[in-house]
């Protein structure tokens, strides 16, 4: 395991604020993994650490594939972890909102060029992302339909589903974006959580990237085969929202539930009176892929994104 | 006539209403040109909601000249500007960023689907921000290059210095102007001095802005003379002068002052050491077109913009 400086500046109050990777074995760019881009990815940040761990103890035994690179960045946004925010401590701008980047332009901007010139060059890069909306999902691997994607080395991972997305207007200022663009195959892997530690879902996500390192052939490690991943264009999930009510979210189905259609899936409580407020249903057969964490929600917000059942 | 244009209830009790005021003729033809002025997309811009009070103050106290409909929608984001957040309370989101929006999308999305849906078939919008906390900003129109031609005849009667020719965020994808555009209404975006505070007399001008463009429309039955032409900046025009140290920025311009290359713009000093640790020198000579508000520097800190000729 080699450290080195990913990107280094100059802050106020803080000192040197300094961006590292870390390298296991040596040779082509194999594999580049990259963590925490937000201050609340905490989850995002414990699975780099337990990657970390066992890489080092596959490099140790010799099991990094002779003549493969891998380098891993934790974290490209510490400082703020350490002041509770979610967006970069001084202006609250988003690192995956700045790439490309510009080696001359504002902080983020910096870190993005400073970072994708890192990260360029690697066969296959994997980012730990998270979702914009708070909440909890089933596993899987997302991939922007950039028309460089392929779903066929997104199943090499094993994870439960590879969804695609088609582009959205910020998307070209993403990492994945700009990394596919580039010509490395690039993954997010969403791992469940976000802003608590999901032990389990952090254990299946080390090894769906191991799994994925092994079947390309950079490492050798014994892993289980994984799923047969379920492709599923983004376009399919349903959304049910909070329609009619606002209130306290008592959530009945967790991520990877089998609902009937016409099922109470949550109820919305009012805050006062304790009244249910409102009953939301499944509107199809299905499995809930996500479930908003939040205690209390907004009327108007997405409860759940739902996996309709193909009926044959 | 005040209508409510999207509500929702919030976690307890409280409701978020998005409101506009609907100025018409009393007697219309169904011909009248219509022109929508939106504000507070950004909680913590405010200037817009003094421009939006005194617009709506003149036009009622000379009512009868008014012959077509004017829309203003002063709060788009009432509950950041209530918080004084720039962005969605709770949702942590940049409003300017969910356009088009989706009536299937969460809160944010859903209120900006309804936001544009409601402002579609207007001849021309205007959207009224004031910088952000960091920089204090010269009058300006700013618009996106692929709509250039088609709005620089409109852009140039608002009364401001400046039409700045440029793909800031204001007028990318996912802004509701960029939508707008592509729906067909000419959409611009005013942009003046800084957050958190008014200034009367920018916003003044940008009222008597408004009512030239009205006059041209035929909405305001009254000629209404320009009193200042606007310089057209394209990318070229404009420099960017960024801190390469950190500290307290102490400037030696005036905002909207004539620089000559060389001159210096400010210094960054230690506050522990009490010494400069960077003078940074006009790249050109030109006009101070943004200024750093905000005193705390770290590397990468945008200062200044110079407007000028070329940097040779
Ligand atoms: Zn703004």
């Amino acid at each position: 395991m080699t450290k080195k400086v990913i990107y280094s500046m100059n802050t106020a109050y803080r000192g040197e604020y300094t961006i590292y990777g870390y390298t296991f074995g040596n040779g082509e760019e194999s594999a580049c993994i990259v963590g925490a881009m937000r201050g609340n990815e905490f989850q995002q940040l414990y699975i780099c650490s337990l990657l970390s761990k066992k890489l080092y103890e596959l490099e140790g035994k010799g099991s990094v594939v002779s003549g493969k690179k891998i380098l891993l960045i934790p974290s490209l946004n510490y400082s703020s972890f350490n002041v509770g925010k979610k967006y970069w401590i001084s202006d609250n701008s988003d690192i995956n909102r700045a790439f490309p980047g510009n080696p001359e332009g504002q902080a983020t901007s910096r870190i993005a060029a400073a970072v994708l010139n890192q990260v360029s060059g690697y066969a296959y890069g994997i980012q730990f992302a998270s979702f914009y909306m708070e909440g909890d999902f089933i596993p899987h691997v997302r991939m922007m339909e950039t028309g460089k994607q392929s779903t066929s080395l997104a199943n090499q991972f094993g994870m439960p589903y590879v969804l695609t997305a088609e582009l959205r207007s910020y998307d070209k200022s993403t990492l994945n974006y700009n990394w596919q663009i580039r010509g490395t195959e690039a993954f997010s892997v969403y791992s469940g959580a976000t802003e608590t530690i999901d032990e389990e879902s952090a254990q299946n996500a080390v090894s769906s990237v191991l799994r994925f390192l092994t079947r390309m052939g950079i490492i050798r490690y014994n892993c289980h085969a994984g799923y047969i991943s379920t492709i599923l264009d983004e376009e399919e999930l349903l959304n049910i929202k909070s329609e009619k009510a606002s209130g306290f979210f008592r959530k009945l189905v967790r991520p990877g539930t089998e609902v009937k259609r016409g099922e109470i899936i949550a109820n919305i409580v009012n805050p006062m009176t304790g009244e249910i407020a409102d009953d939301i249903y499944a509107p199809t057969d299905g499995i809930i892929f996500y479930t908003q964490n939040s205690p209390m929600v907004y009327q108007n917000t997405i409860l759940f994104k739902i996996i309709r059942r193909l009926h044959n | 006539m005040i209508e409510t244009v999207v509500s929702a209830d919030m976690l307890i009790e409280e409701v978020v209403k998005v409101k506009k005021n609907h100025l018409a003729p009393d007697f219309p033809s169904g011909k009248e040109k219509r022109l929508s002025i939106v504000s507070g997309l950004h909680g913590d811009e405010v200037a817009g909601q003094y421009i939006c009070y005194e617009l709506i103050r003149r036009i009622k106290m000379q009512f009868e000249k008014l012959k077509g409909i004017v829309d203003v929608y002063p709060f788009i984001n009432p509950m950041g500007l209530e918080a004084q957040s720039r962005v969605i309370p709770v949702f942590d989101t940049d409003m300017n960023t969910l356009f088009p929006g989706s009536e299937e999308g969460t809160f944010g999305e859903y209120t900006a689907a309804r936001v544009l849906q409601d402002i579609k078939g207007s001849d021309i919008c205007i959207d009224i921000h004031s910088s952000s906390v960091y920089l204090k900003e010269i009058p300006q129109v700013r618009i996106n290059e692929d709509v250039a031609d088609i709005l620089i005849p409109y852009a140039a009667r608002m009364n401001m210095d400046v039409i700045w020719v440029h793909p800031s965020s204001t007028v990318m994808a996912g802004s509701l102007v960029h939508s707008l555009n592509e729906a067909g209404v000419k959409a611009m975006v005013v942009e003046s001095g800084v957050a958190l505070k008014i200034d009367y007399e920018y916003a003044n001008r940008i009222v008597d802005g408004i009512f030239c463009l009205m006059s041209d429309m035929g909405i305001w039955d009254e000629p209404v003379e320009d009193s200042c032409i606007s310089k057209i900046a394209r990318d070229s025009d404009v420099a960017f002068v960024n801190a390469e140290s950190s500290g307290i920025f102490i400037p030696a311009v005036s905002h909207s002052a004539r620089i000559g290359k060389g001159d210096v713009i400010g210094q960054i000093v230690n506050v522990l050491t009490g010494s400069v640790e960077e003078t940074i020198y006009s790249p050109r000579a030109g006009i101070v077109f943004s200024l750093r508000e905000y005193p705390v520097i770290e590397e990468g800190s945008l200062v200044a913009r110079i407007f000028g000729g070329t940097d040779d």
